[in-house]
């Protein structure tokens, strides 16, 4: 199923992105590298659409591409397989479907891409996609029924002599499935009927089935719409919209205003919720209860819905009771199914290189050499870090190649120990003081704000497309003098790097022009030598902060990029934006070099692990994923939040993942358990800021509502019990403790808060644009 | 379902559609343009959606023209262009016709191009930082409790300003004034001051409950009578507090069942009080206080409660303010003051009892004035000449001799003041001038009972029988000018007429007045004036003639040196 829904989706995209496959390689060794090969294949077909004009007015709508492994969400190698026929089936489809497009190029890549695959096909690594849950019998089945369907669609169309329009096969196979269906009269009846079953099911079944209302009016509604039963459509949204959780208003609004056929294949949003499979979790005795009632009444229309368009995750055990489902639904795509969250995840940090820090009386010294700390550095090196032992939950070393440490950065290693002595241990007793900084005059609209780790710039992006660089010390920025006058200075002399900037350049700010959009998203190098920039002209942008002028453009998402984030190592960063994945680069490739594909709506936020292996993201789709970096799966889902997500936030040691989201609230998860376990209420409108302390016991959240909040984060952790984790259903009841977490609540006077910085002393910075109004 | 009714959406009916058809040269039958409505409420909608999340990023809350057309851009759709203003457009509907439109004026291109005032480039956009909570503390109060800076104070300090501005506003009489008492005694609560201070200075936002006020002003009071508390330059802002309280029209007194004239009266006192104990640590305050007084009492425009207000706080800071601000501007006000004690009429009841309370304040001052002006002249006759008290220099105003000043103000109150006078003089050393008095009194009296006319007379003969000339050509020459500028514009006017009272009549009452002063001054001005007062008298002139019982004439004087004798430095 994912491999030809992928395809036939991408297809519409009109970016060009056709090295993509070629680019891929070099980072890593083998697994890399063919995962690489599969995820890049669609890519190249949609580099040759991108001739024909009418696709564009449709190219929102089908960037869904990437959605149709949905839930599953591991790349379709890994995932699928062990269907080789389908695949075989659906590639000659494709290949027909090209040829017949005159696609040759493509259909030749193609080809050798799938002989690549059939090679490599032998050597699957990761099994964790194969093991379908219990009682999931049907959904082989229908996956190959679709499969089916799609194979024979396609052949269909390439009879047809003239294509009506390019997109149009493609959305209805997508939509065929619905096509088939009963007497539309009859669905208010069949709805109603489950509805009062579920009303009748004792308490403890009912919470756990009640969470089908939703997935069943949302597909039946649409198969109304499908088959032109507007006004049967339009009764029973308003018979039956009324009944479900308030946490999906937003989508309901989206579903209201659609009532024809023709709207469907534009909307990208009810394409999405088609191809993915619903996911919901219920008990084994729940679910008998249901499955008997409707053979007992033939209720076949929902049955077969619940047969192809939902994913029920079937487990052992107690029912859950309504707060444990409702704290985990909310999201586009239903819940987490169990195995997704299995994969073991290296959340452990990388071992510290080991790096003599000078004594206190050394001080004079070390700052003295600062030209010239060669000798010193490497003789340290050698020494090697086998007494430092080695954390169990962490990545090897190597696992992703990670660039070497310069003499500069040891140096920026030293005076970041040094400021750590002096840190100020955080706690409920002790809270942070807190800066504000504003910015005054931001007509143009701040957007995006950054601190360099060492707090002595701060950049802000500006709905103006500009981006401004600010030293928060008075040290002035200076730009590095022309190649003309770097001719004439004395390179033996000691002060070189003194010598080399343009005294006349000093100033306070400096402006980068570049972009033709709203930035969206700044991010600063850890060496802070460089500054990134997203922005809604497609580009991300590398800035150099020595001469002030842009470096690179990164061009590859083709649609609004909402952030990016660098490596806390330097040399990665990760983008997420409006063509729903987020993006691996490095930054001597201008191509990406990892696709996060998976989320079902725009990346909001992206923000890299503090040991650089893995990446999260959050989602409009109202669903954070973690990514391997190493090999592009998604080892993380989680679900829970009941709006888009605005903000992430790691805790230092790794192992704790903080989540931000439009509805005001903040989530916690386990990383390497994959659970939620703490949800911090208070805020009053979207959460754009959130920042662990240095040492992680503070949480600090900023939102649009003005305020700052501290949470005792040590405590939210520390609440939890271990056997939660433990027991094998991995439910998890929240206690309801906000207020006790909630350690301070700071005004600002009109200023929303767009970012939060802690500093190395542990002194908390906040930033956003003050609002006159 | 009423749910289903909020979650309608704006619809473009299909006759829009048509007429928009048609402007475009296009007939639509009635089923296409229902299909195309629909299509385009859709569209449109869809749009809407996509573009809220442009504003979401830009991390906005209200939805721009940008955003719309950010969105419109991305699914390849013309943008619309002319309304990126960043200000919000006007959308006016009209009446007529349900039609709603933006409001496009014409730009008048040559004008603008050509218009002299450059407008000002935007300031650049900056950074500035600021140390907004100190490690962590502060803010912990409901916003708006607390000034900011009480941040800086010790916990105690600041737990017992909290406590203390809890009792002293609080509901708890008693623990108001235990608190009231502790404050008064308090040898701690230096730091605290600025605050409190701070806190007195609601008055004004609580100028609607007495009960406040009232409590505001006792904590002054407090405050003054600490010994611990040095005020200083806080004076100043303690004493436009408690001068709030006395001359606003405080929202309180709309209601007439409040009593707002205690409330004045205490505030007065307290004024007083402040005056007399930390006057010296403010230059120039005496001096800013009866400017302020003076500026309220002369200003027509301001209610009657704001003048008794003035007439009282000048009555407590003592005879030499009334007789330096009140009774230079008596004649003025008195006009004003007898056209609202005059008018009968029911809708005047209200303002009429207003008029008696500032009418009985007048005559507590001026009584006290009399009496203490008496009683200074003869211990400055006792002791040959010591002159004016120190503290207050007299320089350039030139003061009105005692009969001449109780003949004028008899002439206001009549046997009201003659009375209280004359019960309350406990002086014995000053018959001669009491005799003269009431003799004049009583002239005036008869003088009063046999009418208008005979009043004239009698003056008339007063005057010969006084052994001085008068200057009347120059007073009389002044006079027609003067009258009309001061009519008051703000009191109901009197609405009987003028008397027919010819010239000379007026001019003899001058005469008589003039004379009085003059035969009778003569006698005291040697005592503490070196130079007779009549060279710098100013011209005076009369407005109004009076005709009723109880106040015998309604001369406007015009005090022409009282706004420049109020400018020296004290």
């Amino acid at each position: 199923m994912c491999l030809w829904c992928r395809i036939r989706q991408k297809i519409p995209k009109k970016k060009k992105t056709y090295y993509a496959a070629h680019v891929m390689t070099p980072l890593l060794s083998a697994p890399g590298k063919k995962m690489a090969a599969v995820q890049d294949a669609p890519m190249e077909l949609d580099a040759e659409k991108e001739t024909k004009p009418e696709i564009l007015s449709d190219g929102t709508s089908n960037l869904s591409g990437n959605t149709a492994s949905g839930t599953l969400s591991s790349p379709p190698l890994t995932a699928g397989g062990a269907p080789k026929q389908e695949d075989q089936q659906t590639l000659i489809a494709v290949l027909q479907f090209l040829r017949r497009n005159k696609l040759t190029e493509s259909v030749e890549i193609l080809r050798r891409e799938a002989c690549l695959e059939d090679q490599e096909d032998s050597q699957t690594l990761d099994g964790s996609g194969g093991g379908k849950g219990d009682g999931d019998g049907g959904d082989a089945n229908s996956l190959l029924s679709r499969v089916s369907i799609a194979s024979a669609a396609a052949p269909q169309s390439t009879l047809t002599p003239i294509p009506v329009k390019n997109d149009q096969p493609d959305v209805s196979v997508v939509l065929s499935a619905y096509s088939q269906q009963g007497d539309p009269s009859l669905y208010q009846v069949y709805y109603s009927s489950l509805k009062n079953f579920i009303e009748s099911v004792l308490d403890c079944h009912r919470a756990e089935l009640s969470q089908l209302f939703y997935p069943l009016f949302v597909h039946m509604y649409l198969e109304l719409v499908y088959n032109n039963h507007e006004n049967k459509a339009k009764a029973f949204f308003e018979k039956f919209s009324g009944d479900q959780e308030c946490y999906y208003q937003d989508d309901l609004r989206i579903l209201c205003g659609l009532t024809k056929k023709e709207h469907l294949k534009g909307n990208e949003a009810l394409l999405d919720f088609r191809t993915s499979r619903f996911v919901l979790r219920i008990s084994r005795d729940s679910y008998q209860l249901l499955k008997r009632h409707l053979q007992e009444r033939h209720n076949n229309q929902i049955w077969n819905i619940i047969q192809e368009h939902l994913y029920i995750d079937i487990f052992d055990g107690m029912p859950r009771s309504k707060s444990q489902i409702d704290s985990m639904s909310g999201s586009f795509a239903g819940e987490t199914r169990r195995e997704v969250n299995k994969a073991k995840v290296f959340y452990g940090l990388l071992k510290e290189p080991e790096i003599e820090v000078p004594l206190d009386d050394e001080d004079d010294e070390a700052e003295n050499e600062e030209g010239k700390p060669k000798k010193k550095k490497t003789k340290k090196d050698s020494m090697g870090s086998k007494s430092k032992k080695q954390d169990p939950n962490a990545p090897q070393q190597n696992r992703i190649p990670l660039p070497e440490l310069k003499d500069s950065d040891k140096l920026d290693k030293i005076m970041y120990m040094k400021e750590s002595t002096k840190r100020i241990r955080l706690g409920p007793e002790n809270l942070p003081s807190i800066c504000f900084y504003s910015f005054l005059n931001a007509y143009q609209g701040l957007t995006a704000v950054d601190f360099t780790d060492d707090s002595s710039l701060l950049a802000g992006g500006f709905a103006d497309s500009t981006v401004r660089v600010w030293s928060a010390t008075p040290k002035k920025l200076r730009k590095v003098k022309s190649a003309a006058e770097l001719n004439l200075i004395d390179k033996e002399s000691d002060d070189v790097l003194e010598r080399i900037m343009d005294e006349k350049t000093a100033s306070e700010s400096k402006n980068l022009y570049g972009h033709s959009g709203p930035v969206y998203g700044v991010s600063f190098s850890p060496d802070r030598n460089y500054l990134l920039s997203s922005s809604e002209d497609g580009t991300v942008r590398l800035w150099s902060l020595q001469t002030f002028t842009c470096l690179v453009g990164y061009k590859g998402h083709n649609y609004p990029v909402w952030d990016t984030h660098f490596s806390p190592f330097g040399y990665y960063f990760v983008s997420g934006g409006h063509d729903r994945v987020a993006r691996l680069w490095a930054t001597d490739h201008y191509q990406p070099l990892r696709i996060f594909a998976g989320h079902l709506a725009d990346v909001t936020c992206t923000r890299f692990h503090p040991n650089s292996n893995y990446v999260v993201t959050g989602s409009t789709d109202r669903t954070i994923r973690l990514w391997d970096v190493l090999n592009g799966n998604c080892v993380r889902f989680f679900t829970g939040h009941k709006g888009p997500i605005h903000s992430l936030a790691f805790s230092p040691n790794g192992k704790f993942l903080a989540s931000g989201s439009t509805d005001g609230r903040v989530l916690l998860w386990d990383i390497g358990h994959g659970l939620m376990i703490g949800e911090l209420k208070g805020h009053t409108d979207t959460i754009y800021a959130l920042k662990f302390s240095r040492d992680g016991e503070i949480l600090a959240s900023g939102s649009m509502d003005n305020t700052v909040r501290l949470w005792d984060s040590m405590k939210a952790f520390d609440d939890m019990e271990t056997d939660d984790f433990t027991a094998a259903t991995g439910h998890i009841h929240l206690p309801d403790n906000s207020q006790e977490l909630l350690l301070g609540m700071y005004h600002s006077k009109s200023t929303p808060v767009t970012h939060l910085h802690f500093t190395r002393r542990n002194l908390l910075l906040a930033a956003g644009a003050y609002n006159s109004q | 379902m009423t749910e289903r009714e909020e979650r309608r959406f704006a619809e473009v009916p299909r006759e829009s559609i048509k007429l928009m058809a048609e402007s475009s040269g296009v007939e639509l039958s009635e089923e296409v343009a229902a299909l195309l409505a629909e299509d385009v409420c859709y569209r449109l909608r869809e749009a809407t959606q996509n573009s809220s999340q442009f504003m979401r990023h830009a991390k906005r809350r209200k939805l721009s023209v940008e955003d719309l057309n950010r969105a419109l851009r991305w699914s390849n759709t013309e943008t619309i262009c002319g309304y990126g203003a960043q200000d919000a457009l006007p959308f006016r509907p009209l009446k007529e016709g349900e039609l709603f439109f933006v409001e496009d004026r014409e730009i008048n291109l040559v004008e603008l191009a050509l218009a002299t005032n450059i407008p000002k480039g935007c300031a650049e956009t900056m950074v500035r930082v600021h140390v907004s909570y100190l490690d962590g503390k502060g803010n912990l109060e409901p916003q708006g409790t607390v000034p900011t800076a009480v941040q800086s104070l010790s916990e105690d300090l600041l737990k017992y300003y909290q406590q203390i501005t809890r009792a002293i506003l609080g509901e708890d009489p008693h623990l108001m004034k235990v608190a009231l008492l502790d404050l008064q005694s308090n040898s701690k609560i230096a730091a605290l001051l600025p605050y409190f201070v701070y806190v007195i200075s609601g008055v004004k936002s609580v100028s609607h409950d007495l009960d406040q006020l009232n409590r505001l002003l006792h904590m002054v009071k407090s405050l003054v009578q600490n010994p611990y508390l040095y005020l200083g330059s806080y004076v100043r802002s303690l004493v436009s507090s408690v001068m709030y309280c006395i001359l606003e029209p405080l929202a309180a007194s709309i209601n007439p069942l409040n009593d707002h004239w205690t409330l004045r009266d205490y505030a007065a006192l307290l004024l007083s009080h402040i005056f007399w104990t930390h006057g010296d640590l403010v230059s120039g305050l005496y001096h800013q206080i009866l400017l302020s007084l003076q500026k309220v009492l002369s200003d027509p425009v301001r209610p009657l409660c704001s003048h008794y207000g003035a007439v009282v706080g000048l009555h407590a800071l003592g005879w030499k303010a009334v007789e330096r601000v009140l009774y230079p501007h008596l004649p003025a006000y008195w006009a004003n003051l007898q056209a609202v004690l005059d008018d009968y009429s029911v809708s005047n009841a209200q303002v009429k009892a207003d008029g008696h309370k500032v009418y009985g304040a007048i005559l507590v001052a001026v009584e006290r004035l009399l009496k203490m002006k008496a009683l200074s002249l003869t211990l400055a006759a006792e002791g040959s000449g010591a002159g004016l008290p120190a503290g207050c220099p007299w320089e350039e105003w030139t003061p009105v001799s005692l009969p001449a000043m109780y003949c004028e103000l008899y002439s206001f109150f009549g046997d009201s003041l003659a009375v209280r006078f004359s019960t309350g003089l406990p002086l014995g050393g000053q018959n001669s001038v009491h005799i003269m008095m009431i003799t004049f009194c009583c002239f005036v009296l008869r003088a009063f009972l046999t009418g208008g006319l005979f009043l004239s007379r009698v003056c008339r003969s007063l005057a010969r029988s006084s052994s001085s000339s008068v200057s009347r050509s120059r007073s009389s020459s002044s006079r027609p000018g003067r009258s009309t500028s001061q009519s008051r514009d703000i009191f109901p006017k009197a609405r009987f007429p003028l008397p027919q009272a010819g010239p000379p009549a007026f001019s003899f009452i001058i005469g008589g007045r003039q004379m009085g002063r003059r035969c009778q001054g003569r006698r005291f001005q040697t005592s503490f004036s070196p130079t007779p007062p009549l060279t710098t008298h100013p011209p005076r002139a009369y407005a109004h003639k009076l005709p009723v019982i109880g106040r015998v004439s309604k001369p406007v004087r015009r005090w022409t040196c009282s706004h420049y004798s109020l400018h020296l430095p004290l």
